[in-house]
């Protein structure tokens, strides 16, 4: 038994290819099945995500096997799925890039693990359609331990990879849970929005916007369902804010070192976390010495997205000796001849 | 016997503290069951050498500065075990793994260490439960400190933007606050109510020093809760307070150490 893979993806195809061959959650069982009906296969799943579509079968001769999943998909998309932006491959080759996609190592986002869930969805609907047996049931159930394993016994998942999730990974780890957490935004910048909405989407609750043209900040607010300010009044809720994100145009600093120190006398137990989103800075560098206060500009977080991309980089090489084991291990398994119906 | 179960034990902290570097070191995502394990076995073996211990010295094995310090040794991993599983601070074992170990070394080094031990009649249950529960309360305070020390680290580590693999380990400053919070008032009530045993047991001329300290350890809690609890003073003070005031307690120690039951 051979298992063969046709597909594209965002390192092959750009998106106005990937679109055309892409297909919906709800149609996944349904083409998995039918793919498997095709005379030489007989089983097969197929995987559809924005970054890649993928159709894995397996077959007694994988050569034919690729080029019957090639016509298939011929037939079905009016295109045939040649080179470079497919590709096709068989045998091992074929093991080896489901273990790799599973592990994020072939996703855009090194490390990224929405994948897994993306592709055990794609293998439950071609299961649930009967488009799977043995071969592929225990291929996919063997990925889905390989991605397990290289997330817990090597750091490729590890750090946050954008400014935003840096900076909610950095609240994280100040306050714990983000769902007693009050936000507050200086300014309507669009990474401000982002980086509020990623602390939103953790928990964190009251979020107010405050800027010098106040309707741009009632728009804000109203985006994020929270509360418009002025912003000579920002100082006055100071006492309930944990969060306080910079992105004004200001050309000067906006919060002073001098005016945080007094308040946060007020509140010595309840630490600060600023983050500094705007160019020219709206924090004074030395707002970080404050007791209890922890400022990030957005140096600080571009430079802790790229660490931890880095240091994903370093792990990649463990990664693959990891996949590599269990690729050779299912081959080994794979090339032992079983009689019909055995397990 | 009981010398083997020792040795045994020490050499399991040892080893979950050199487990927990080499994993931090080799940037393996999560702490490995097992060392949770061989903590679970420390703690049988440091159990089984107090029983063995206590049967020697026909009473509760806090006789001289080395059974203090074992015992000091099994209440800091029994509150492990308690703390550590609330707060899900897997960490918290790595940190106490090498405190508890450098305290069992300590104790062994000591010239009581091998001094055979001694059978006296049991001074009765009030002075046992006083000597007993307030070294239970040190091993609370021991914790508080240990959980003040990762604070600190952690507290820097944000501060001075140093994301390294440590500070990935490491829970939210948040949480080790409220486990060192709770940790230290766990040892305060256990300490009054360790007071109180004292008392109940009389003959207080013969202890009157032994009292004093104790007192002046229960003060010193007493005042640093209060702070806490008062929202006067930030958590980075409050944790060096705590490491502060467990240093003290551990002078005490060797005055306690003379305290006859």
């Amino acid at each position: 038994m051979d298992i063969l893979c046709i597909g594209l993806s965002h390192k092959t195809a750009p998106v106005e290819l990937r679109e055309r061959f892409a297909i919906g959650d709800a149609h996944l069982g349904e083409v998995s099945s039918l793919l498997a009906q095709t005379p030489g296969l007989g089983e097969a799943v197929v995987i559809s995500t924005c970054n890649r579509v993928e159709y894995y079968a397996a077959a007694e001769d994988g050569a034919a096997g690729l080029k019957t999943v090639s016509a298939f998909i011929t037939s079905k998309c009016g295109i045939v799925p040649g080179a470079p932006s497919f590709i096709g491959l068989n045998s091992g080759e074929g093991i080896r890039h489901l273990f790799r996609v599973v592990s994020g190592l072939e996703s855009m986002v090194l490390g990224e693990t929405e994948i897994l869930g993306q592709v055990k969805k794609a293998y439950q609907a071609a299961q649930t359609a009967g488009a799977t047996s043995r071969t592929l049931n225990k291929l996919f159930q063997r990925a889905f331990n390989v991605a397990k394993e290289v997330r817990t016994k090597t750091s490729i998942t590890r750090g946050p990879v954008s400014v935003g999730s840096a900076a909610v990974d950095l609240a994280a780890k100040i306050f714990g849970r983000l769902g007693a957490c009050n936000v507050m935004v200086l300014g309507a910048g669009e990474t401000a929005e982002m980086t509020a909405k990623a602390l939103q989407s953790r928990g964190a609750k009251a979020i107010f916007v405050s800027n010098r043209t106040y309707e741009r900040a009632a728009a804000l607010a109203e985006m994020l369902g929270g509360q418009a300010i002025h912003f000579d009044e920002w100082e006055r809720h100071f006492d309930n804010i944990d969060i306080l994100i910079g992105s004004t145009g200001a050309p000067h600093a906006v919060v002073k070192a001098g005016r945080i120190a007094p308040l946060m006398t007020r509140r010595p137990d309840k630490p600060l976390f600023c983050i500094d989103l705007a160019v020219p800075r709206d924090f004074e560098p030395a707002v970080n010495e404050i007791e209890g206060v922890y400022l990030y500009d957005i140096d600080a977080l571009q430079g802790i997205a790229e660490q931890s991309m880095e240091i994903r980089r370093q792990e990649l090489t463990r990664c693959e000796e990891m996949i590599e084991l269990h690729v050779a291990e299912f081959a080994q398994w794979l090339a032992v001849p079983r009689p019909e119906g055995t397990k | 016997m009981e010398r083997l179960f020792l040795i045994a034990a020490t050499v399991c902290f040892l080893a979950t503290f050199a487990y927990t570097m080499f994993a931090l070191g080799a940037r393996v995502a999560r702490p490995s069951r097992w060392n949770f394990v061989v903590m679970l076995v420390g703690f049988a073996l440091l159990t089984g050498f107090l029983q063995l211990r206590g049967k020697a010295v026909g009473r509760c094995p806090v006789t001289n500065l080395f059974e203090v310090l074992v015992f000091l040794s099994w209440a800091v991993v029994l509150l492990y075990f308690v703390v550590g599983g609330t707060y899900r601070l897997s960490l918290l074992g790595a940190f106490t793994a090498p405190f508890v170990f450098l305290l069992l070394v300590v104790a062994q080094l000591l010239p009581a260490a091998s001094h055979a031990p001694v059978y006296k009649k049991s001074a009765g249950m009030w002075p046992e439960l006083h000597a007993a529960l307030s070294l239970i309360a040190f091993g609370a305070f021991a914790l508080s400190c240990v959980a003040g020390v990762m604070f600190l680290v952690q507290e820097r580590h944000l501060k001075r933007h140093n994301l390294d693999s440590v500070f990935h380990a490491l829970p939210p400053i948040h949480d080790l606050d409220a486990a060192m919070q709770r940790v230290m008032s766990a040892g305060f009530t256990l300490l009054t109510v360790g007071l109180l045993a004292g008392f109940l047991a009389g003959n207080m001329k013969a202890h009157l020093a032994a009292i004093w300290t104790a007192g002046v350890v229960w003060l010193i809690y007493a005042v640093l809760l209060i702070l806490r609890r008062t929202h006067r003073f930030p958590a980075r003070r409050i944790a060096w307070m705590s490491v502060g005031a467990f240093t003290i307690v551990l002078g005490t120690l060797w005055g306690l150490s003379f305290m006859h039951l």
